[in-house]
């Protein structure tokens, strides 16, 4: 044998133990969004819920982050570059935050209470340099009721509430931390910034291509060592098509494609691939208008509305990706309470209630109502919509639909129900969530009508409102629990909205996909995933 | 020829102007602005008032107007609402990968329509001539998102041949097979539609010209068919250039459909996210720079027919 064979042979056997050895570091997951670009990488993502999801907290921590381990219940709070929390005794505006020791940013500086107090003034402090108009729009969106700030020690800082507001550890996970070093070294721009970003987070943000892919990479360092992400390296994608996404699953481009076309599902399924299906804090609902002379200022039509739409064919039609919706939250929450009614399919019910209203199928109530033709957790809106329509019809409603574009709905949704931005409709078609418990403030208290908020419906009852502001100033999260259910029980015994189904988050992916289990939140953890 | 010149280049500014003002209130006609739908719906009013004020929003028309021409003069198309990036920079990126699609599907497009149309017109009557009419037809009239899907379900989903969507790398000229091999489906796609176009015309300008005295003089002249096309397709040219130029025009613009159904990062898929996201400032500049292309490549196909064909000139 000469030498130059013996050589080639030790390179030959080389290779094949990389190739033998390649599953411990090759592993890659390649996901497939639902967004239309890629959301901003400089730690305030763009693009809603999605955003947050792969490119906020798989790279950056909060003071507070989401907890993504109790699978069974609404996803709840963790400590995450704080230790621990608490509304000062004396001062029910004050909060006070201990800060996690010996964490590093990706760029290896240390993360300090100067980091937190440079990071709140990126936010909020327009004379800061800092100051990044798009993630404070996005921040501020949430994290309105958030004040001022100072450091008590170099491991203590205290955050003010405008008002006192007990829901506000679960506004602080929008906060998320980057390193003032990383963004000095960027040239002072957050554009720049951007391209090579650091956080604290347990992947590192290691490759940026505009418009086409953002690569991850795995942060050895991560101090939370349970949490030291499995996979090598995440590689996610925006595929706003929902065949494209189905395509590139199937030619095994991607690994994981969110929300493939619910009619897909069966031969998914057949051929070997995954579907994951779980509840996360979402509502598919029809917001009623109430103010004076709309249809559904009459609680008995708001009431027969939500008996005359058969649920069950709803959620059949969507190939069982999504559940009935008998509230905003679901029946099996803490928040649920108990509301004195249940809405079933009972046409028998709805006609009767309907004929004391003063209209019946011979003498047929018109309402219109807005649709989108697609949007964040609009889900099928079209077909979906004409399904009630259809089951609602023998019953005297005559559903008249308002088609409007996505963007067209959110403007509505800002301004009151009477303003010529509602195009005059009865109720609004348009997803909601409730991720943090704040929403049922958000969505019914009187104080919230457009502009000052979104409760675009101007449903108005005191005794809700009355609770809504016992839970704001209650600082023990089981009394405030109990308030809320109690609250969110007189809006489903109102008939606030038409509950109709909860979407179950579809996705799909192949199956040399493992380990991952779906929390109840509209972010997930991708640490405990593998790729074989 | 110069007087000629100098008339189209006048009519060019004029159009120009007319592309302006149409890129920049077109946009203001729908309901909505990008703050809208940058902000969460859950947004106070105070906060997205305050955006608008920032980026100008608020201000009377003709002085938004204004103030874009004047930065527009400069080369400067101004910043995304949405992103913060530079337009002028972020579109340039786009139209590059645009243009590793159009450039190659026009090629292709336009090789095989002339061919066809050629042959076919040679063989008129004959079965030749069916078959690549029935083709061009097909190119023409089938919607190319679904000839997009049927192709990645075939070459991507079932033989596994080729990429389903994407550009494989980072964007711009290909720089592996990989990456070649992306570009194969989305190529094939949008050169249908050139083809059918091109084919046909060239068919029926072909069969006109045939039906003149001079290629029958030519052959009388003892001209060897070779020979004998080249006069046809001279004389041919200049209208199949015009269609040509419309067509290049068409694929520059980006297909937003082919694009969306490819993953494409191109100027289609550009200009449909900015739509989407009432993106003002992106929306504007790519209206008018892809118009203004439009509008060049059109001076140029003229200046082009000018030159073979003196007849034009006057």
């Amino acid at each position: 044998m000469t030498s130059r064979t013996i050589r080639g042979v030790l390179a030959a056997a080389f290779l094949l133990s990389l190739v033998a050895s390649a599953p411990s570091f090759g592993q890659t997951l390649r996901i497939a969004m639902t967004a239309a670009d890629l959301p901003t990488t400089s730690g305030i993502p763009n693009n809603g819920g999605e955003g947050y999801r792969f490119l906020g907290f798989p790279a950056f921590d909060g003071l507070i982050d989401w907890d993504f381990t109790h699978t069974d219940e609404i996803a709840g709070l963790t400590p995450g570059l704080a230790t621990s929390w608490k509304i000062d005794d004396n001062d029910h505006t004050r909060w006070i935050f201990t800060l996690r020791d010996g964490v590093k940013f990706h760029d290896g500086t240390d993360f300090t209470a100067d980091a937190v107090i440079w990071n709140l003034r990126r936010l909020y402090d327009e004379k800061s340099p800092q100051f990044d108009p798009a993630a404070s729009a996005i921040v501020r969106s949430f994290v309105y009721m958030l004040d001022r700030w100072e450091q008590i020690d170099p491991r203590t800082i205290a955050i003010h509430t405008k008002t006192p507001f007990s829901f506000f550890p679960s506004m602080v996970p929008n906060i998320l931390m980057v390193s003032p070093t990383q963004w000095e070294k960027s040239g002072r721009s957050w554009t720049e910034f951007a391209k090579q970003p650091a956080g604290t987070g347990p992947f590192r943000i290691t490759r940026v291509a505009p418009g086409q892919f953002v690569e991850m990479t795995r942060n050895e360092a991560y101090w939370d060592k349970l949490r030291i992400p499995k996979l090598q390296k995440m590689v996610v994608i925006p595929m706003p098509e929902a065949t494209t996404r189905l395509a590139a699953l199937r030619s095994g481009q991607v690994d994981w494609i969110e929300v493939p076309p619910p009619d897909a599902i069966p031969s998914l399924k057949a051929a070997g691939f995954q579907i994951s299906l779980w509840p996360y804090p979402h509502t598919w609902p029809y917001i009623f208008k109430m103010t004076e002379g709309s249809a559904f200022s009459d609680r008995r039509v708001r009431e027969a509305l939500n008996y005359a739409i058969d649920r069950d064919a709803i959620v059949e039609f969507l190939n069982g990706t999504a559940k009935p919706a008998y509230g905003l939250y679901p029946p099996d929450t803490p928040y649920f309470g108990a509301p004195e009614l249940r809405y079933g399919y009972d046409p028998e019910k709805a006609k009767a209630l309907l004929k004391a209203a003063g209209y019946g199928s011979d003498h047929p109530l018109k309402v219109k109502i807005m649709i989108s033709t697609s949007g964040s957790g609009q889900m099928l809106p079209l077909p979906m919509n004409e399904i009630i329509q259809q089951q609602v019809r023998p019953i005297g409603f005559d559903l008249d639909f308002d088609v409007v574009e996505w963007g067209t709905m959110l403007v509505a949704k800002r301004n009151p129900p009477t303003a010529p931005a509602g195009h005059g409709v009865d109720a609004l078609n348009n997803s909601l969530g409730f991720a943090d418990p704040g929403v049922l403030f958000r969505y019914f208290s009187s104080t919230t009508f457009p502009p000052n908020g979104i409760n675009w419906g101007n449903f108005n009852d005191q005794r809700v409102d009355a609770l809504l502001s016992k839970a704001q100033e209650t600082f023990d999260p089981a009394k405030r629990t109990e308030f809320l259910a109690q609250a969110h029980a007189l809006v489903v015994d109102e008939a606030a909205w038409l509950f109709v189904v909860h979407d179950l988050n579809p996705r799909a992916m192949s199956a040399k996909v493992k380990g991952f289990k779906p929390a109840q939140s509209w972010y997930q953890d991708f640490t405990q995933v593998t790729v074989e | 020829m110069a007087r000629f010149v100098a008339f189209r280049l006048c009519h060019t500014v004029l159009i120009l102007f007319g592309v302006s003002v149409v890129a920049f209130g077109l946009i203001h006609l729908i309901p909505g602005n990008p703050l809208d739908i940058l902000l969460p719906p859950e947004a106070p009013k105070a906060v997205v008032d305050q955006l608008r004020a920032e980026f100008g929003f608020d201000k009377p028309l003709h002085v938004q107007y204004l103030a874009w021409v004047g930065r527009v003069l400069t080369g400067n198309l101004g910043t995304s609402v949405f992103t913060g990036l530079q337009v002028t920079h972020e579109l340039l990126s786009a139209l590059g990968n645009t243009l590793v699609l159009a450039v190659p599907a026009a090629l292709l497009g336009f090789t095989l329509g002339t061919t066809f149309g050629t042959v076919a017109a040679f063989n008129h009557g004959r079965p030749l001539d069916k078959v690549f009419s029935v083709i061009a037809i097909l190119g023409l009239s089938m919607p190319h998102y679904w000839l997009g899907i049927a192709l990645v379900i075939v070459f991507a989903v079932l033989w596994n041949a080729l990429p389903a969507a994407g550009m494989g790398g980072t964007g711009g000229l290909p720089t592996s097979w990989e990456e070649i091999q992306h570009m194969i489906l989305p190529v094939v796609t949008l050169s249908m539609i050139p083809m059918g176009v091109i084919g046909r015309m060239v068919r029926s300008t072909v069969l006109e010209i045939l039906s003149h005295e001079f290629p029958t003089g030519l052959r009388a002249k003892g001209l060897r068919s070779r020979q004998i096309v080249f006069h046809v397709l001279k004389n041919a040219a200049p209208p199949a250039l015009a269609v040509m130029g419309l067509q290049l025009g068409y694929l520059l613009g980006g297909s937003i459909l082919v694009e969306t159904v490819f993953n494409w990062p191109g100027s289609g898929q550009f200009m449909n996210l900015a739509i989407f996201r009432r993106d003002i400032p992106v929306l504007q500049g790519t209206v008018l720079v892809l118009a203004s292309l439009f509008v060049v490549i059109n001076l140029l196909v003229d200046l082009v027919q000018a030159l073979i064909d003196p007849r034009m000139r006057r």
